[in-house]
Formats: structure tokens, sequence, C-alpha cells
């Protein structure tokens, strides 16, 4: 591994510009996401920005139990983000659709429709436990350096909630 | 200036291996400043040279046809034009300079808002588009301040050269047009109340929205070089003539670091505005003391 490809590894850990999508979720986790980057929790220590347009971004947020309407939309959204990047599940619904299981409206949980890095359970979890779960996703991304296809979707246990 | 020094200008200092690092290092001060108003604290201090390696390191999706290039072109126009401006600052006094290096430089510090207005055009985004007109519309507005601030601080001066002006002594007028140029520098560095152009989350990136990879890369580099030049060009007009090279060097540094952190300070304080109040902003308020400097200024070369 060159120097270029170290320098490079790095500032990709050092450098998670997001994006956020919201699949149907109540709101709860977008708040939850939002309060992440206020002065309490400052998410710009990690180089964290979040960004307008998916073409800047690395790692892609979603939250929501992946309705159908949204469905199309997020393989969009996911189209558009350039390689590298990284999914991060927020909340319950994106893993397992929570509550609204069985729901005639959803197609969920997530991964049946795009590969999912990094899971952040809770409803909604904690902004520390997504920062961690943000950190955890800018670290693939650094190990996704020389791979060219996306790894199929493998569950990591993301930080145990505070009580 | 002959052809060596002013290469070597371009090309190393001030020109594009000094430029480089100064603009991400104005960028983090910017970030840092903001940061540190709203109780935070911010990114460390390499923040904006890991970002350019990593988006450098990004993949771009294939562009075809003239649209394609154009998109490629553009960022790279603009890092070059930015590059330019800052090459012309004179940072160390007698380093240099031509009669008239002032209009170069304004029009060097002109052509990256043309090139945000061509590129927003030519990604053929919604978001674009919607962007790029309201940077033609705020361009037209603040120029015409801007320019005229200009060209009241010249006419006082009976100069077009930034050596010459930098060399002499400030006067209340002077001041004035500092004060007038201070106003417009936020809508020619899109911050706020002026961020009408790439209004972030409000039309996505605005004309910034379809890019990614080396081109959003470069285009962060020539914001920052921008910052770099415009921040330059109203230190040299403020900083007091020394002799001593490596003081006035410093100086220039040190009032180019007080102009990001006013700047930072009027952006955290205000909100953005529509684009149709900062038109009528730069249209009815701003202009009329513009045009007051410029006469006052003419007035005054009348001899009695």
């Amino acid at each position: 591994m060159n120097l270029w490809k170290k320098l490079l590894c790095y500032s990709r850990r050092k450098s998670p510009w997001l994006f956020h999508m919201n699949s149907g979720s109540c709101n709860g986790c977008d708040i939850e996401l939002i309060a992440g980057l206020t002065p309490r929790y400052d998410a710009e220590q990690l180089g964290v920005k979040h960004e307008a347009s998916p073409r800047h971004a690395d790692i892609i947020c979603i939250s929501g139990p992946v309705t159908h309407t949204a469905v199309n939309a997020m393989k969009t959204v996911y189209g558009q983000v350039c390689h590298p990047k990284a999914v991060v599940a927020i909340g319950s619904c994106p893993a397992s659709t929570n509550v609204f299981i069985d729901s005639r409206v959803l197609d969920g949980p997530l991964d049946r429709h795009i590969p999912v890095d990094v899971y952040v359970p809770g409803c909604p979890p904690r902004p520390d436990a997504i920062l961690a779960g943000i950190a955890k996703a800018a670290e693939i991304l650094a190990a996704r350096a020389g791979q060219e296809a996306q790894p199929a979707a493998a569950p990591v246990a993301a930080e145990e909630e505070k009580a | 200036m002959n052809a060596t020094t002013a290469l070597l200008r371009m090309l190393v200092f001030p020109g594009i291996l000094f430029a480089a690092p100064a603009a991400w290092f104005f960028l983090w001060i910017e970030r840092k400043a903001m940061a540190a108003l709203q109780q935070r604290i911010g990114p460390p201090f390499m923040q904006p040279f890991f970002d350019f390696v990593k988006l450098m390191g990004k993949q771009v999706p294939p562009r075809e046809g003239l649209g394609g290039f154009l998109m490629k072109l553009w960022p790279v126009l603009a890092v070059a034009a930015s590059a330019g401006a800052v090459g012309l600052l004179p940072v160390i006094p007698r380093s240099g300079g031509f009669p008239g290096d002032l209009v170069l430089l304004l029009s060097l510090l002109e052509l990256p808002s043309m090139f945000i207005i061509a590129a927003g055009f030519s990604s053929r985004s919604l978001w674009g588009e919607l962007g790029s007109s309201r940077e033609a519309i705020l361009s037209v507005s603040y120029n015409v301040v801007f320019l005229m601030a200009i060209i009241g601080i010249a006419a006082s001066q009976h100069t077009f050269s930034l050596q010459a002006l930098a060399q002499s002594q400030g006067s209340p007028l002077r001041w004035l047009g500092v004060l007038a140029i201070l106003i417009c520098l936020p809508a020619k560095l899109h911050m706020n109340p002026f961020s009408v152009t790439n209004a972030e989350q409000e039309i996505y990136a605005g004309p910034m929205t379809e890019y990614t990879g080396h081109e959003l890369a470069l285009w962060e580099l020539a914001h920052g070089m921008e910052w770099v030049a415009a921040t330059g060009l109203v230190a040299t007009l403020i900083a007091p003539p020394l002799a001593n090279p490596w003081m006035a060097g410093a100086l220039f540094v040190v009032l180019s670091v007080a102009v990001v952190l006013v700047l930072t300070i009027v952006a955290a304080a205000t909100a953005r505005l529509t684009i149709d109040d900062s038109v009528r902003f730069f249209w009815r308020c701003a202009l009329a003391f513009a045009v007051l400097g410029v006469s006052s200024v003419l007035l005054m070369r009348i001899k009695l």
C-alpha cells in the first residue's frame, strides 16, 4: 500500500459526509440525527458534514421502515452516491420494521433493497449511539478503499445504548 | 516584472503552491470560528485538507458529450482564475507588479462566479440551474457596488496599481470604500446573509448539486482561494505601509485572518435573505453610498 493510498484511507476516515434520507420514519430518529450535529454533541469534530446533495455524500443515513412509495426514491439516492459509500440504518425501523411489522404499506426491512453496513438500533437511538455508528461506517469506508463492488449486508452491532 | 518572476509569482509564491495551503487554512479558520461562535469544538486543523484528499479519491460518474467535458472544465478554470488572483496580491512590498494589476485582479476575482453560473447550467440539474440564475442575479447587484468602491479608492490615489495602493496612506474615503467592499464580500463568497446561491438544503447544493469527486474537490479549492484573494485585497487596502518585508508579510496574513473572522461573525449572526431582499439591499441601500463615495472622490479631484 503506497503513501497516497494510506493518506486516502486516513482522509476517508476523517471526513465522512452524510446524506440523510427518511423512508417513512416517524421523525423521531431524524430529530436525534440532527441533535448529533448540534453544539451538545458536535459531530463536526469527527469531520462529519451534513450534505444536501447525495452526490457529495459518503454515508447514507436512512431512517424509517421503508414504505412502498419510498423504495424507488431510496434506490435512486443509493445509486446517486458515488463509490466508496456506506449505509447506516438509523433506529429499529429499517432493521426490523419495528412496531409496523406486517403492515401492508411496508416493503421493509431496509436490507431487502440495499446493502446496509451499520445498524444503530433504538426507538429512537441516542445521538451518541448514532455518532458511534457513523464513526464505524467511516472506518468501513476506509477499509473499502481498493474494492469496487459493495459487499453484502452484514449486521454490525452498534454501540450499546446508555441506560 | 519579467516572465520568470511572473511565472514564479503565479506558481510558487503567492501563487498556487502557497495559495492551496492558505486556502485550506482559511476554510478551516472559517469553520472553526463558526463552531466557536456556536459553542462547539469544531473540525480538526487538517479538516479541509482531508476533505480535499477524500474527494480526490472518490469516483465520478461517467459524463459523456460536450456537457460532460464542460463539467470537467469549469472547476479547473475556476482554480486557475482564483490562483492567478492570489498570485497578483502584493504580500511582500516591492516584489513587483505592473500598472493596472488591480483591474486584472478584479476580473480574475469575477471569473469564478461566472464559472459557477456556467457550471450550474451545464450540470442540467434543476437545482443547479436555479442556483446559477440566483448567482447571476446576485452578481449583477453586488458587483456594481463592489466596482464603484474600488473605482472610488483607485481614483482617490490616482492609480490602478496594487503596489501603489498598498504603499499609500489611507484616507477617510478609503475606509468608506473598504466598508463597501466588506459589505459585498459575503455575497461574493456565498456567505450568510447573501448565501442564496448555494442555499444549503433549500435548493440542495445550488450549482454544485451534480458535482462529485475531484470536480467538487477543485471547486472547494477554488472557493478557498477566492477567500484568500478577496480577504487579501482588503488587507492590501487597509495595511499601513511597512519597510520591513517580513513584518509586512506577517501583517498581511494577520489582517486577512481578521477579515475572515469579521465575515464569519456576520455570517453566524445573520440568517439567509431571500434573493429579492438581497437584490433590494444592494440596489437601494448599498448603491447610494457607493455613488456618494465615487462622486465625492471625483469632486475632491477638482482643483479650485
